[in-house]
Parts: structure tokens; C-alpha cells; sequence
């Protein structure tokens, strides 16, 4: 069971870019420690919700999070040119310094999301696209987040690199920490997210997994036949 | 004093040119990791309209250009926050047009000058406002390395990591420009982007880490003023393509290595 409070309530979110409207009249809530995922077609506004989320765009409407909150990003895209001498290290030490925490938490931070110390001294343009995405959550989990957003985490990254991003994911929301995901893996939403709040061009919905992830809702969103097949329970 | 005269270096022109290259290395360092060092190229051609105003105005050129510099960089970061449009674009449209406004302000051999940098003589008041320009910069590296850092690994993590993005924007770009003002005496508006573009791109095929990367690029850049400074005096050249020869060739040299080591 987890607690009756919401980290986060969204009410009524509406965000413009270029007087498009991106996302409209959007309402959900979030409770402290549970999963949400977003899902929903290319261009459907999943980036630009999260953008929204942490005040990186302008919206109308209400975004409020809980006292106390902290949030940890990680993008699907990053502003830093690859192909630098710069480290992983030099990356986490930057992190710890700002968020005022010992370098000695790098250690805990990367064993959580299995990098290897050697990994750290490797300029970031070397790494996997695997272990660079382990690399920036570590990077997100060195200010100890109560509250985790993952934009695509698995996206570009190999089977076995996939498993063990998820496996990371897993591990973070058994320690309690609230989880916002956007994904394209329908069977890992299935599994591990306590919500879906789907986006579409034309509207929105949002529940449980068993209840939004029917052919045919999925078919509306995606605007096309879609199957899923389930191995496991969901998260309830 | 005219810097190396006889091929003797005054320590006046030393220290400010060596200050001065250092605040070039570091800053550079930074806009090599947010792809913005065509840009910077650009950015120092906003010089030339500010030259041509003081002289019309008979105020020293250098203040002429430092104020045309902080108004560029000022400009850049307002479209920046205003339109979705890429720096460079923003950079390529507004520079390109300063550049020949200054051209149409400024006689041929000012003009010249300008572009190219020349050695003149150095007031005591010069020397000291160059030092104090440059400490800044090089205090502002030093002060908001690790934001920097995180600002350009990404603008949402920072925000998320409490950095106020829109303004730290402002501050790297204002210390941006203010390190093109304190070069031009030595490399000019068109060759300044130069030494904030080559020494971090050398870095870059020899540093192991992002501190060893900051320093041999403010090393090189140093470096680079210092010797090529010199040989302009001695070949009565003018200093700025000098020292941007010097640059290129510890370019080459670094680029060489690298690859040796690596067939290695």
C-alpha cells in the first residue's frame, strides 16, 4: 500500500509552443511512491509534459508538487557535445559539489545503477549507449531524489542494456522513490507501473494499467491495431 | 611601451596578454562543450561597429568595442529566450550585419586594425582594466565551473538541480564577450574567435579529464600569445594571424600525436 498523498497534482495543464497547443486541459495526480508511465504516439506532447512538469516551458493550469520535493531528471536529449575529454567523474563530481553531498556517494550512486568505478574514468563519448543512460541516472540520483523522471531511458539501447536499466528502475521504486516514466515498451509499462496516463493528438486517459492498455484504447492512441502480450500480474 | 619591442617583452604586455589568453582558454573550454565555437567566431565581429562608433566619437576604440560586445551578447541571449531559433543561427544573422555596419563606420586602415589587431601603446590605465577584466573572467570559470558543467550537459537537469539557467546563460556569454574585448588588441575582431576556438580543440586531443582539459587549453593559449606576440615583433608582422599560426601548428602537432599514439 502506499500513502495517501500525492507527490505531485496536475490540474488543468495547457502548454503552447509557437501558439500550438501541445497539451490541453491535462489533469492527474501522482501518489508518493508509486509508478506513473506516459505513453503515447511521436509528437504527442510526452516531452514536453515533463518539460512542463519541472518549469522548463511556460503552461497555464496548476503543477504542484509536494513540499519538500526533489526531482531527478533524466533526458532523452542532451545539450553537451559526446566527443570531449570529459569524464563520468567530472560529471558526478560537478553533481555532488551543487547538491552538496560527500563524493563519496558517487560510489553508492553507481553501484545502484551497476557502473563500474573503471566506467567512471571513461570519457562519456566511449560509453555504451547502455551505460551512459546508467551513467545520468546515477548523475540524478546523486542529489537523493524523492521523485525520479525518466524520459525514454531505454531508447537506442541494446536488449541486455535495457534489462538492466529496468532492473535499476525496479530497484528504485522498491526503495519508495516515486517513479514518472515515458515509454515506448508497452509490456514493461504493463508490469511495472502503478499508472498510465496516456497522450494522443486528441485527447487523453489515465488509469491503471489493466484498464488503459486494451487493444482497443491502445488502438485509439496509437491510431493503429496494437497487441500486448502479457506474462505478468501488474502493479495494482 | 609597443610590447616586444627589439624582440624584449615589457611586463605589461605580458602579463595582459598572458591573463588575457588564459580567460580565452578557459572560456573557450566551455563553448567547445556547448557547440557554440563558430559562434564565438562570429560573436567577435560585433566588435567592428563599436570600433567605428568610438573613433567617430573620439573615445578610445577598445571601449567602443567592449560596450558593442556586452550589447551583442545582451542581444543573443534575448532572442535566445525569445525564439526557438539555434544560437548560431541567432549569432550568424545579427554578427554577420554588425560586422558590415562596422565596415561601412570605419575607414581601410582602421578597418584593418580592427580586424587584424595592432600593437599600440599600452596606458597604465589599459593594463589595469585588461588585468581586472580578465581576473573576472577567470574567477567566473573558477567560481561556476560545476554549473556550467551541468548547464550545458543540460538546461532541464539544471533547472532541476536549482540552477537558474536563464541567468548563468547570461553571465557565460557576457564573460564570453568581455574576453573578446580584452584580445582585441592582440588578435583583432576577426582572429579573437580564433584563440578561444583552437587552443580547447587542442585540449581536446590531449587532456584525459575535464580539468586537465581547461588546463592545457589556457596553457596553449597562453602559450600561443606569448609566442606568437614575439615572433611578430621580430618579423615585423602584425601580432594577431602570428599568433593564430602558433595556434594551428600546436593544433597540428597535438592532432599528429594523437594519431601516432593511437595506431600505437
Amino acid at each position: 500500500m502506499y500513502p495517501t498523498a500525492n507527490i505531485l497534482d496536475v490540474e488543468h495543464l495547457t502548454v503552447r509552443l509557437d501558439k500550438v497547443e501541445i497539451l490541453r486541459d491535462l489533469s492527474f495526480s501522482v501518489p508518493r511512491g508509486s509508478s506513473l508511465a506516459v505513453i503515447g504516439p511521436n509528437g504527442s506532447g510526452k516531452t514536453v509534459l515533463f518539460r512542463a512538469l519541472i518549469g522548463a516551458l511556460p503552461y497555464s493550469g496548476v503543477v504542484r508538487w509536494a513540499p519538500g520535493t526533489r526531482i531527478g531528471y533524466v533526458p532523452q536529449k542532451l545539450d553537451l557535445e559526446r566527443h570531449l575529454p570529459v569524464t563520468g567523474r567530472d560529471l558526478l563530481l560537478a553533481r555532488a559539489r551543487l547538491a552538496r553531498v560527500s563524493p563519496d556517494a558517487i560510489d553508492a550512486a553507481i553501484a545502484r545503477v551497476g557502473l563500474t568505478p573503471a566506467m567512471l574514468d571513461t570519457p562519456v563519448g566511449a560509453l555504451s549507449g547502455g551505460q551512459f543512460q546508467r551513467l545520468l541516472m546515477a548523475f540524478a540520483l546523486l542529489a537523493n531524489p524523492t521523485v525520479l523522471l525518466l524520459d525514454e531511458p531505454t531508447a537506442g539501447v541494446d536488449e541486455p542494456g535495457q534489462e538492466r536499466l529496468n532492473d535499476t528502475v525496479r530497484r528504485l521504486q522498491a526503495d519508495g522513490t516515486t517513479v514518472l516514466m515515458i515509454s515506448h515498451d508497452l509490456s514493461v509499462v504493463y508490469r511495472f507501473a502503478t499508472n498510465v496516463l496516456c497522450l494522443t493528438h486528441h485527447h487523453t486517459c489515465f488509469g491503471v494499467p489493466r484498464r488503459v492498455l486494451t487493444p482497443d484504447i491502445l488502438a485509439d492512441v496509437y491510431g493503429e491495431p496494437m497487441g500486448l502480450v502479457v506474462h505478468d500480474e501488474p502493479r495494482e | 611601451m609597443t610590447g616586444f619591442e627589439a624582440g624584449i617583452p615589457s611586463f605589461g604586455w605580458v602579463a595582459l596578454a598572458a591573463s588575457m589568453a588564459c580567460a580565452a582558454g578557459f572560456i573557450g573550454a566551455f563553448a567547445l562543450m556547448r557547440r557554440m565555437t563558430l559562434a564565438a567566431d562570429a560573436l567577435s565581429h560585433v566588435a567592428v561597429p563599436g570600433i567605428g562608433v568610438a573613433i567617430l566619437l573620439r573615445v578610445n576604440p577598445l571601449v567602443g568595442a567592449l560596450v558593442a560586445l556586452l550589447v551583442g551578447a545582451a542581444l543573443i541571449w534575448s532572442l535566445e529566450q525569445r525564439t526557438r531559433l539555434a544560437t548560431e543561427t541567432i549569432i550568424g544573422v545579427v554578427f554577420s550585419a554588425a560586422l558590415a555596419v562596422g565596415a561601412l563606420l570605419t575607414t581601410r586602415e582602421e578597418l584593418i586594425d580592427a580586424l587584424f589587431g595592432a600593437p599600440s601603446t599600452l596606458s597604465v590605465w589599459e593594463l589595469g582594466a585588461g588585468l581586472a577584466g580578465a581576473s573576472i573572467v577567470i574567477a567566473f570559470i573558477l567560481f561556476a565551473r560545476d554549473r556550467l558543467i551541468v548547464m550545458f550537459l543540460s538546461s532541464d537537469v539544471a533547472r532541476t538541480a536549482g540552477i537558474d539557467v536563464r541567468r548563468l546563460s547570461l553571465a557565460y556569454l557576457l564573460a564570453f564577450a568581455l574576453t573578446v574585448a580584452l584580445g582585441l588588441r592582440y588578435l583583432g575582431a576577426l582572429l579573437m574567435g580564433s584563440l578561444m576556438i583552437i587552443p580547447p580543440a587542442t585540449a581536446r586531443y590531449l587532456a584525459r579529464g575535464l580539468t586537465g582539459m581547461l588546463i592545457i587549453s589556457a596553457a596553449m593559449a597562453v602559450f600561443a600569445t606569448l609566442a606568437g606576440g614575439w615572433l611578430a615583433s621580430v618579423f615585423r608582422q602584425q601580432s594577431g594571424p602570428m599568433i593564430v599560426v602558433v595556434a594551428a601548428g600546436c593544433f597540428l602537432v597535438a592532432l599528429a600525436w594523437r594519431r601516432s599514439a593511437s595506431i600505437a
